[in-house]
């Protein structure tokens, strides 16, 4: 059902630009690496101050909203630009298991990011358990980790 | 013997060639390479933002640098061990690419930004540690960590592509220079 749309990316004019081109690539690919390094910093910190092993002189919410405005600029970088790749190469990325875990994981990832970890994040110290805490940190870990993964591992297949 | 002799003999090596020729080792290798990205250059570039007043403003510019630097340093770590054994796995072609030899120098310069930021405007840290925005010397260091971490990232990615390697030839005189080719007179 999807194969049509993904064929139909390929050959829009971005998609045709991008893959005619030697440079165009792999300087996109750089960007979206680029991104996730932002990325990966603003959500690990939050992330290991929730599970308690970092910046405990500092409270979650500090560090979650110091935070905040790097994790959206360094996601949408990382959207336009992962979307850029993707155009250029979609029906690769239709037959590729690993494309499919990282977009899942990424959809899964950003609505528990604006869902359950924002709750966490922005309550009053004292308000949420300890244990929940730790529990969103290490789930939000384990998705980022997972669409780092799956993303990498696009170029390998 | 050379430093080209020395990769020839470590292509040789069992381990080198095992690796190379690794179904999955090689990739999980070259993906915690990548995974060991967000950790190094996401957490020092925090530390980038708070020298330069764009994050943390109101914490104290050594607190930042004390909570972050176990964690920079686990990234480094593992940075270095991830990417040798990538190196291990490839040695003459990644030694005669100009985007490594380029990322080298380039490491080489962040080293140094972090070695005369120490050894300066970080030793009256005192005086500074709670400014929003710190002097002159501290956002420049801050500056050029980040620029600098930045062409290592676009010069790391770099290196998987070809298109200046020795075994396509003709190249400019330059690249061929630059890269160390040895290219046999027609």
């Amino acid at each position: 059902m999807l194969l049509p749309l993904f064929e139909w990316f390929e050959l829009t004019t971005v998609g045709e630009i991008i893959r005619s081109s030697v440079w165009l690539f792999p300087f996109i690919e750089a960007f979206h690496l680029v991104a996730f390094g932002v990325l990966g910093g603003a959500v690990l910190l939050v992330d290991l101050r929730l599970i308690g092993l970092a910046f405990r002189s500092q409270p979650v919410a500090r560090v979650a909203q110091e935070m905040k405005p790097w994790l959206q600029r360094s996601l949408a970088v990382a959207v336009v630009s992962g979307s850029l790749l993707f155009v250029s190469e979609s029906v690769k990325c239709y037959y590729s298991e690993a494309f499919w875990i990282k977009i899942t994981g990424l959809f899964v990832a950003l609505i528990f990011t604006a869902t359950i970890r924002r709750k966490v994040t922005m309550a009053e110290a004292g308000n949420i358990g300890p244990i929940w805490n730790r529990l969103v940190g290490v789930v939000s870990i384990g998705l980022w980790a997972t669409v780092a993964w799956g993303g990498r591992w696009i170029g390998f297949s | 013997m050379s430093l080209l002799g020395f990769c020839q003999w470590l292509a040789e090596t069992h381990w080198s060639v095992a690796l190379h020729e690794s179904l999955w080792v090689y990739p999980l290798v070259e993906s915690t390479h990548v995974w060991a990205l967000a950790l190094f250059f996401g957490f020092a570039m925090i530390l980038d933002l708070r020298l330069l007043g764009l994050a943390l403003s109101q914490v104290p510019v050594s607190e930042v640098a004390k909570k972050l630097l176990p964690w920079t340093t686990a990234g480094f770590i593992l940075m270095i061990v991830t990417g040798g054994l990538l190196f291990y796995a490839i040695p003459v072609r990644t030694y005669q690419s100009i985007f490594f030899r380029v990322k080298v120098l380039m490491l080489i310069l962040a080293g140094i930004n972090v070695w005369v930021f120490h050894s300066t405007i970080w030793r009256r840290v005192a005086e500074w540690d709670r400014d929003p925005v710190t002097p002159r010397s501290a956002r420049f260091a801050g500056a050029a960590s980040l620029v600098l971490w930045v062409c290592i990232i676009f010069a790391g990615r770099m290196i998987a592509y070809n298109w200046f390697d020795c075994d396509r030839q003709p190249q400019p005189e330059i690249v061929n220079w630059a890269a160390g080719c040895v290219v046999e007179p027609e």
